[in-house]
């Protein structure tokens, strides 16, 4: 059966046609063209596809398209400003955080969700609350470095100095 | 400033950080249809029938295929890619591996049939309503158990499960040092079977132009070409001018997107019968029961060392699972990416190693980051620390009297490598001060007044990577080259497109060889392109694995910039009016040496290519070069890494508090890059000892693995941050000198801890324990071992 779902995506208003089976990640990827969302496993355990939902980090697999009616949704497209990159963005290219890229946009998104709750973690806590993404490139080492360094940029501070030598632009 | 040796930031991140990457499963094509592939749930059956027509009739439903389709159609099988021979010369045995089954299933989730429909969603609904005549057979799942008489039988074309049984070395010298041996170590391993995990799955769509006859396939693959070779000439006979294969960004490889698998042909298939594309990406659970998967030996190892603990001989016989078809690459890993790295760093200078391949009823195994390297290194590391324990000498100085000495490059091994260069105690010093290894029986004392089991693993490593020299690896068996091809196109005005058949997924390519050649051609890194992925634009190539994309890709790159630069150095010599020898190329001028008279790169190339005036005899218009380059020999990488863990003995949980590494890459050009890759392969290497076992049910040969929730990747809260050093002896026989450094993490990690844990369980008498140390393993062996009673 096909219902009709409304929402704001990206602060732009959107609707689409779809199942009541369909996922907000199949709605995001497969009708909105925004593929920046990915989708690694289908246990909801990977954390490629994790958006903001009326400000909290959701699996967007875990999610029906039709529960997303009149909510907010903010998928990595949404992050930067135009061509500005977001801090944490800036923070994961500084600190060669990716490799691959492909848990790239969920880890950026649960580092968002993570500072907005804890606006100073410290890596224990970076490394607890990333338990949700899964990296297979990275070894998480870079990330770590990236969401603590973006954290602090977040809070209006000088960030660390960066490790790997890589000069401030 | 020259770029090399500097940490640049990635030029592939920015698309990424965005969500703007464009992986096979980001690619819609118009009119595109969907495919499910139906899979056995049996590991042993026979096809007594397959029905249907309910399914065909299900709503959006395009097509069905069964096997026998594909084998109406003339379609071949999955070929593989390297001959064994077996100890008495005869030739391994290879199945049919077609793409869809045709009467029997061999493993969980092998291809039953393909569904074809307008949606993802109907193409599912659809495959419920096709109905298998399964006949279940017991199934030959343990490798060890599928050799023994009387086992269930895989294909009857391999009695007794037997691939081949293969050798290599001197098994007279080693029975000989072995009889005169003052002490011989012997241990039983297994080397746990993995499932690689690439956090992509892999997808494919292919496409076909009914204008030109064309098939393009998009794939997450790690060499487009080789795909393009085995699909087109072995399974579907299209001609390499009718086929295009893309791999556009490909979100991690690992070893496991080498492969040529079944559904690239499927899908390219049905768009030539279909004439529409079709789309196909796995879900995780498909990638765990067809992804080949890695590792997977049973191993029994013998030492024999002399009065003064020198190594005299290593005897090795391994049993290596095969699964249920040849992979692609699969036959050379237990023999010649294993049985020739038995030296490691060492001098020992008799060894034999045998290696009996084995089918079963479970997926394929191939190669899996390091590939061969972890196992080899995981035996001689285990052997070697069991050796220290016994003899009751310190681990790193029985190392250090076994060590290859500094001065002995090259180096003939008895397992036919010939080392080029190395310093294996200035790596193994460098690691055992930043590890602060002096310092550890006082942390050990901490950790036991805290109720903790604390110890401190060594392990020392070496690789075979850039692979590799063509000539040498035909002579064993191999059934490809393994060069490289680069081509450096100046533009116009200036700018420059590198066109490499390296494959990038991950490794950081487009900014690596930008910096290589921003350096080479003396222009600004922004004006390099980097393009690869596409064997419709670039050359002939063989892609990414083995720790080869700097040391062979690399190199014909700047094979390709030479040529450019000697074919430029004409151009200005003509418009400097000078003699060609006298003109030297520097920071991207053409001078005449001894005058202020130049002539830029990008002048250079308008006058190639408006060539009104140009020395017409003597030169064709055009700065376009192209370059193959084999390599002479493998590359060497090696290193020392250390692993100190903590064993909560009431839990069996392991807290790995440090871990260091200390490598030797040879040359690095942007070191920010190599420490993620060893950072990627060391969390490989803790997830093998620590977290990650493939299960199958031992009877019924069900996937008990097959899932993140059954599977246990490492986390990040599982790792430590890494102390990271590097030791540089440059390799002697390519132009940069460089070794490779993709796998390392994963070949000493495994070892270093495994080490580490059996060092904190020494006092409860423990002197092995295999891989994955779970806490539940642990927990059941501490059991064990304080009380007897416990162990009933």
């Amino acid at each position: 059966m096909q219902e009709t779902v409304s929402l704001t995506v990206n602060s732009k208003p959107v609707s689409a046609t779809v199942e009541g089976r369909t996922l907000l990640v199949q709605l995001l990827r497969e009708q909105l063209g925004l593929t920046g969302t990915h989708v690694g496993c289908d246990t909801s355990q990977c954390g490629a596809c994790v958006v903001h939902v009326d400000g909290e980090a959701v699996k967007a697999c875990t999610l029906l398209a039709l529960q997303a009616e009149g909510r907010s949704v903010l998928t990595i497209e949404g992050v930067a400003t135009g061509d500005t990159l977001h801090p944490m963005q800036e923070a994961f290219r500084n600190n060669h955080a990716l490799q691959c890229g492909f848990c790239t946009p969920g880890m950026i998104m649960s580092a968002l969700d993570l500072v907005k709750n804890n606006p100073n973690p410290t890596e224990r806590e970076v490394r607890e609350y990333l338990e949700g993404n899964l990296c297979r490139c990275t070894g998480y080492h870079n990330i770590v470095l990236a969401i603590i360094e973006g954290a602090a940029v977040m809070r209006g501070e000088k960030p660390p100095p960066n490790v790997h030598g890589v000069a401030a632009e | 400033m020259s770029v090399i040796g500097m940490p640049v930031r990635r030029r592939e991140d920015y698309r990424f950080i965005t969500g703007q990457g464009t992986y096979t499963d980001d690619i819609n094509r118009p009119g595109q249809v969907h495919a499910y592939i139906l899979r056995s749930p049996h590991a042993s059956a026979r096809i007594a029938g397959i029905d249907t027509s309910a399914a065909a009739t299900a709503p959006g439903v395009v097509a069905i295929y069964t096997g026998k389709d594909m084998a109406a159609d003339g379609v071949g099988g999955l070929p593989c890619g390297w001959q064994i021979h077996s100890k008495d010369g005869s030739p391994m045995v290879e199945p049919p591996h077609p793409p869809l089954i045709v009467d029997r299933v061999r493993h969980v989730g092998d291809q039953v049939a393909a569904v074809i429909a307008e949606t993802l969603a109907q193409a599912r609904d659809a495959a419920e309503l096709i109905q298998v005549d399964y006949v279940e057979e017991p199934a030959a799942i343990d490798p060890v158990a599928a050799l023994k008489s009387g086992a269930p039988q895989v294909h009857g074309e391999a009695p007794g499960n037997l691939c081949y049984d293969w050798h290599l070395g001197d098994l007279a010298a080693v029975d000989a040092a072995f009889v005169k041996a003052a002490r011989v170590i012997k241990l039983d391993l297994t080397n746990n079977r993995l499932v690689p995990n690439a956090m992509e799955p892999r997808a494919a769509i292919g496409e076909f132009d009914r204008a030109t006859g064309e098939y393009t396939l998009y794939t997450t693959s790690q060499n487009p070409h080789v795909i393009r070779l085995l699909m087109g000439a072995f399974v579907l006979h299209i001609p390499e001018a009718k086929l295009r294969v893309v791999a556009p960004d490909v979100g991690g490889g690992f070893g496991s997107k080498i492969y040529h698998y079944a559904e690239e042909a499927i899908v390219t298939w049905a768009a030539g019968k279909l004439r529409r594309p079709v789309k196909w990406t796995a879900e995780r659970s498909e990638s765990f029961m067809t992804d080949a998967h890695g590792r997977d030996h049973v191993t029994h190892v013998e030492l024999a060392l002399d009065s003064d603990a020198k190594f005299l001989a290593l005897k090795v016989s391994t049993v290596a699972n095969m699964g249920a078809y040849l992979s692609t690459f699969a036959t050379c890993i237990p023999t010649y990416l294993y049985g020739t790295l038995l030296a490691g760093t060492y001098t020992t200078p008799a060894i034999y190693v045998e290696t009996k391949a084995v089918f079963t009823h479970t997926v394929p195994v191939d190669a899996y980051r390091g590939a061969g390297r972890p196992e080899a290194t995981f035996l001689i590391e285990r052997i070697v620390d069991l050796a220290a324990d016994e003899l009751g000498m310190d681990p790193a100085e029985l190392r250090r009297r076994n060590f290859i000495a500094k001065d002995a490059y090259p180096y003939q091994t008895p397992v036919a490598l010939q080392y080029d260069s190395g310093d294996y105690f200035t790596t193994l010093d460098l690691a055992l001060k930043a590890a602060n290894v002096q310092g550890f029986e006082a942390r050990r004392r901490e950790a036991a007044g805290r109720g903790k089991l604390r110890g401190l693993g060594i392990a020392t490593y070496i690789e075979a990577c850039g692979i590799a020299p063509s000539a040498v690896v035909g002579s064993l068996g191999a059934r490809a080259g393994l060069f490289e091809c680069a081509a450096v196109r100046v533009h116009p005005t200036g700018s420059v497109t590198v066109l490499t058949g390296s494959h990038s997924h991950g490794q950081g390519h487009e900014t690596t060889f930008a910096q290589l050649v921003a350096d080479g051609l003396g222009i600004p890194i922004e004006s390099v392109e980097i393009v690869h992925g596409d064997s419709a634009k670039i050359p002939y190539g063989m892609g990414t694995y083995g720790s080869r994309s700097l040391a062979v890709g690399g190199t014909a790159i700047v094979k390709a910039m030479d040529k450019v630069i000697a074919k430029g150095r004409k151009i200005a010599a003509h418009l400097l009016e000078a003699a060609e020898a006298d003109v030297e190329f520097k920071n991207g001028k053409f001078s005449v040496a001894g005058t202020d008279r130049s002539q830029t790169l990008a002048e250079v190339a308008l006058t190639a290519y408006v060539p009104h005036n140009f020395p017409h005899d003597e030169l064709e218009p055009g700065l376009d070069e192209t370059a193959f380059y084999d390599p002479k020999n493998f590359t060497f990488p090696s290193g020392a890494h250390i692993a100190e863990v903590e064993i909560d003995p009431e839990t069996g949980h392991v807290s790995v508090v440090n871990f260091t590494a200390s490598d030797d890459f040879g040359r690095i050009l942007n070191p920010m890059i190599v420490e993620g890759q060893v950072h990627g392969g060391l969390a490989q290497g803790i997830g093998q000892a620590l977290l990650e076992g493939c299960v199958y049910d031992k009877e019924t040969g069900q996937l008990l693995t097959g899932s993140y929730n059954d599977y246990t990747m490492p986390r990040a809260d599982d790792l430590p941050s890494f102390k990271l050093s590097t030791n540089v002896t440059p390799c002697t026989h390519n132009p940069l000198g460089v070794k490779g450094c993709g796998e390392a993490g994963a070949i000493g990690a495994p070892a270093a801890i495994t080490n580490a844990l059996v060092d904190a369980l020494k006092p409860l008498g423990i002197r092995h324990l295999d891989m994955p140390a779970t806490p539940e393993r642990l927990w059941r062996l501490i059991q064990q071992h304080r009380s007897p009673l416990a162990a009933e």
